[in-house]
């Protein structure tokens, strides 16, 4: 599908000359529990289309929710790790409108009594600390996956629809900001930052893979612009369909441009919806102008959520360590440097697997180097994330074991990971099925050496003479015929007893 | 008539028990019955004649080898055609569910067949029950086996006729507004609403969750309790179904001694709008229980003027979401797919064809009274008018332990009569409407036929949530000393299938 855009664009910094900029943030996370929201079925991603379904989650005639209580609970630790204030009750509402992937032709939320409320969490940009003011943390449920076939795969023009309801019914919580204010030139990458930020948080809670590729995390992110010294809000616009952190930096900055550019020619920004293209550009989507009744009204098939205060607070003494301080403190542990762990927040996933690989045994320095630069590369190529890219913390562990041994150089550590992503085995197989090891046999060295002297005599009269720098080129003549399966350090030994 | 099917449920389980009767036996009789008459009476959509026999020999043979069953094993049962049942469609009397087939059982159908009964098949009802009359059935009424020109009530229509017709001893209902207890105070039946939340919903196809409840529905109080026991108690599969032991109920319906229990008698339940027949005797019934030992008094219950206007914006804010799923997307119905329409085109089609008036007017009342601007106004009012509803009940039961009134302003009128007249229509369930809203507990019982047409009148008795043996205990005492009074029960004088009341023939 090709789209024409002509939107024009102000140029970025003179936006943010005549511009501030509000954004606000709505993020959905898929909650991981082992059953879906109302019933017993599976939350488990794929399967064949329908298979992970039962009369409720397909919203048959007749069928009644019951709340999974394991999804509050996943849902209070969030609101706790977001600074939020737990409702003492609260009401789960219908929100009335059609679609077909939604089998009731209602989806089950909360309307105006969220089970969390009036959190804050602060975030830092280059060296900056924002206040991000989370108004809301409030459950609801996913709906299921529409295939249009045929014409251009969207609704219209298709020759027919299939609905998958596998994800109908999977726990999701809706996380709101409150306006974010003062964020100066550095909104999209405030954004950028909280969103990181609640990613590690879901994970370190270990309630949601929280992976935006896999639609685990999704972000609507809205934006309006008021002129500099003014005080009223602008028109705002959201932007749905970012489905990666660099996505919503990208949209908002675009946003930010466009709306600048519509304001500076004195039009008005239409309030409406737009999705974010991974060309790098928003479209129109629905206009908003006039918002939709949803009709909310309190559940009546489902009963009030009353968490008990006690229970609250044991749920609280399970929070794991913020991740701020949890870096910071991993950071002098590990010994790295700011640039070092600026490299590493820039790889989703990367804490975690380096920390994996240095509890499996590995050095910080190394575990840092296999996943942010080979690993990471090589997850990029194959457009994987890092986690799946086929190696584990405990395979780079030994692989480092391997080289620290002196059985591999680092070269040939890199032709082992080859081995591994190409699923030959553990690194130990993939050097014995490669005959990767170093050659530490000085008998098979030493022959290589006397080859290597014979065929460059003037070289060898060189070093005779003296010139030990000039070794350098017999240890290149050496390695290239041992296929860089020897020691470099050994081989320059040799050469210079053979020669000394 | 044959021996078997005038008797009560109670009876017919003994006789199994004993092996002095077959349940094949019994069930083949209700079968055949359905046979004679239901061409007249249009009770039942559906009958399940070789699975019921089936079911019936299996009863039989755990019977032989000595099992021990159920206080109900092997006694047939009519199930109201809003439950779950794989095998039989389950339509709600819509054209929009016609032939849907559930993938799987309601919960009370599911503790009817652990218990052995015998499910002979499912009743007529208003669409989506919603009525007072069965006439919004989109597969044409059930007629009133004392009149058959005449309603039978409704929603529960075919439930109630078919006990009074002596098709089945046995039948299942569900409450919305009165949907049990009216149907049973127009046939001279026994009908139970049980407390909000005391029998599981799971697999009742919705009207309006807040509201519904099924319940019992029997010829004498004893079997009510019975079948109540069956189907009552804690479901985890509906939220809002009550984690508590049920009651006593059945010891309550035997016990029948109501000796120093305060009755209230509702004072707005009455007088402007009540047929004298009706009122008459009503009056009596409350003779009697003063006569059993009962302390009467009046009491006041002040906002229950307002109990229709908040039910009708309450049940259809409610119903307008329950139904929205109907859509033509899934199951059921779909008009208009000819490859050219539209989603939107082929809904409205479906819904238009699918959908009968009366649904059509509760969804779209339902939906302004959510909307946008108008919330507060309705949905929202209505939901504190509620409030102080039960308000007023938890002051008269500081009162009294029971209250009671009649179970509808008039008996039993013609079919045809109030369907240009949705507002008479409503007020079937005047009487009734307030014990839905406040979710406790409520029953009506015969006391006997209006003298101005023959027809049978209803007394309603209610009790706070969760003290369902009450009504129990009042129905058992009032069901026997009517008996006594009239040396026989009430639907002894019901005419055979097909012939006016009033004519003071019996077949027995």
């Amino acid at each position: 599908m090709s789209v024409y855009v002509n939107d024009d664009l102000m140029d970025y910094d003179e936006a943010m000359a005549r511009f501030d900029v509000v954004i606000g943030l709505e993020v959905h996370v898929e909650l991981n529990t082992a059953s879906k929201m109302w019933c017993g079925c599976t939350t488990e991603f794929g399967g064949e289309p329908n298979s992970h379904t039962c009369p409720i989650c397909l919203g048959l005639p007749g069928s009644l929710p019951v709340v999974n209580a394991k999804a509050i609970e996943s849902a209070i630790r969030i609101g706790l790790s977001l600074g939020c204030e737990i409702a003492q009750w609260c009401r789960f509402a219908r929100k009335n409108y059609f679609y077909p992937d939604m089998p009731r032709d209602y989806q089950v939320s909360q309307s105006d009594e969220p089970l969390c409320f009036d959190g804050e969490v602060t975030v830092e940009v280059d060296g900056e600390e924002h206040l991000i003011p989370v108004e809301r943390v409030h459950m609801e449920e996913d709906a299921g996956k529409t295939t249009h076939i045929g014409g251009s795969g969207r609704i219209h023009g298709a020759g027919y629809s299939l609905v998958d309801y596998n994800r109908s019914g999977v726990p999701l919580m809706e996380i709101v900001t409150r306006p974010i204010y003062g964020t100066g030139t550095k909104g999209p990458e405030v954004a950028r930052t909280y969103l990181a930020y609640l990613r590690e948080m879901m994970r370190a809670l270990g309630v949601s893979e929280a992976r935006m590729e896999r639609g685990n995390m999704r972000c609507d992110a809205n934006v309006s612009l008021m002129p500099k010294g003014s005080t009223e809000l602008g028109t705002r616009t959201e932007t749905k369909n970012v489905n990666s952190l660099k996505s919503v930096e990208a949209a908002l900055r675009y946003e930010i441009r466009r709306q600048a550019a519509v304001l500076a020619a004195g039009g008005r920004v239409r309030q409406e919806t737009r999705m974010w293209n991974e060309g790098g550009f928003t479209t129109a989507g629905r206009s908003k102008e006039h918002a939709e009744d949803y009709r909310y009204f309190p559940e009546p098939d489902l009963v009030p959520v009353a968490p008990s205060r006690e229970w609250v607070e044991e749920l609280r003494a399970t929070l794991p360590e913020p991740p701020a301080a949890r870096r910071a403190r991993l950071q002098a542990a590990w010994g790295f440097t700011e640039l070092e762990m600026r490299d590493i927040n820039g790889v989703e996933g990367a804490l975690e697997l380096i920390a994996e690989t240095i509890e499996a045994g590995a050095p910080a320095s190394a575990a840092r180097k296999w996943w942010v630069s080979d690993l990471a590369r090589r997850a990029n190529e194959a457009g994987v994330a890092l986690d799946e890219v086929g190696m584990s913390p405990g395979q780079v562990a030994a692989l480092q074991a391997l080289v620290d041994s002196g059985a591999l150089t680092d070269k040939l550590a890199r032709q082992v990971i080859d081995g591994v992503l190409a699923g030959e085995g553990e690194p130990a197989d993939v050097v014995a099925a490669r005959g990767l090891a170093v050659v530490s046999d000085d008998s098979a060295l030493s022959a290589a050496v006397d080859v290597a002297i014979e065929a460059n005599p003037g070289i060898a009269q060189k070093i005779r003479d003296g010139k030990v720098q000039a070794a350098g080129a017999l240890i290149g003549a050496v390695m290239k015929a041992m296929a860089g399966q020897a020691d470099a350090a050994r081989v320059r030994e040799l050469i210079l007893e053979k020669l000394g | 008539m044959s021996s078997t099917i005038n008797q009560s449920a109670a009876e017919l389980a003994r006789r199994i028990a004993a092996r002095e009767q077959s349940s094949e036996e019994i069930t083949r009789a209700h079968l055949d019955r359905i046979e004679q008459v239901d061409a007249d009476v249009h009770a039942f959509l559906a009958v399940d004649a070789e699975r019921a026999l089936k079911q019936a020999r299996a009863v039989d043979a755990k019977v032989a080898a000595g099992e021990k069953l159920g206080p109900l094993a092997g006694v047939p049962i009519a199930v109201k055609d809003t439950y779950c049942y794989q095998g039989l469609p389950t339509t709600a009397a819509s054209r929009i569910l016609e032939g849907w087939l559930p993938p799987y059982d309601s919960t009370v159908v599911s503790r009817l067949l652990a218990a052995d009964m015998i499910i002979l098949g499912k009743t007529n009802l208003d669409e989506f029950a919603m009525g007072s009359s069965t006439e919004s059935s989109a597969f044409g009424p059930t007629r009133n086996p004392w009149d058959l020109e005449r309603i039978p009530g409704g929603s529960g229509g075919g439930s109630a006729a078919c006990l009074a017709a002596f098709e089945a001893p046995l039948a299942l209902g569900s409450d919305t507004g009165g949907s049990i207890r009216q149907p049973a105070a127009v046939t001279g039946t026994v009908g139970i609403k049980p407390t909000y939340g005391g029998v599981s919903r799971f697999g009742l196809i919705a009207l309006a969750s807040s509201l519904d409840q099924p319940g019992p529905c029997a010829r004498n109080v004893l079997d009510a309790a019975l079948l109540h026991e069956v189907i009552g108690g804690f479901d985890p599969a509906d939220s809002t179904s009550i984690n508590e032991p049920l009651p006593d109920l059945v010891g309550a319906a035997r016990k029948a001694d109501i000796k120093g229990l305060r009755i209230g008698v509702v004072h707005e339940l009455g007088g402007e709008g009540y047929a004298p027949g009706v009122e008459q005797r009503f009056a009596e019934a409350i003779e009697i229980l003063s006569g059993l030992g009962a302390e009467i008094i009046e009491v006041g219950c002040p906002h229950f003027e307002y109990s229709l206007a908040a039910y009708y914006l309450i049940m259809t804010a409610e119903a307008s979401s329950n139904l929205s799923r109907y859509d033509g997307m899934r199951y059921g119905l779909r008009v208009g797919d000819d490859g050219s329409a539209t989603t939107e085109e082929v809904m409205r089609l479906t819904r238009a064809a699918g959908l009968g008036d009366e649904a059509k007017r509760r969804i779209m009342l339902g939906t302004y009274a959510l909307s946008a601007g108008y919330y507060d106004a309705f949905y929202g009012s209505a939901q504190k008018m509620r409030t102080l509803i039960a308000r007023d009940f938890a002051s008269a039961f500081e009162k009294c332990d029971l209250l009671i009134s009649p179970t509808t302003p008039t008996t039993a009128f013609k079919l045809g009569e109030r369907l240009s007249d949705p507002m008479a229509m409503y007020k079937c369930d005047l009487c009734t409407m307030p014990a839905s809203l406040a979710g406790i507990s409520a029953a009506s019982l015969p006391i006997g036929l209006s003298p101005a047409d023959g027809l049978p009148v209803g007394l309603q008795v209610m009790a706070p949530a969760m003290a369902d043996e009450r009504c129990y205990l009042l129905g058992g005492a009032l069901e026997a000393a009517l008996n006594d009074r009239w040396g026989a029960s009430l639907l002894d004088r019901i005419p055979e299938v097909g012939r006016p009341a009033g004519s003071q023939e019996t077949s027995r």
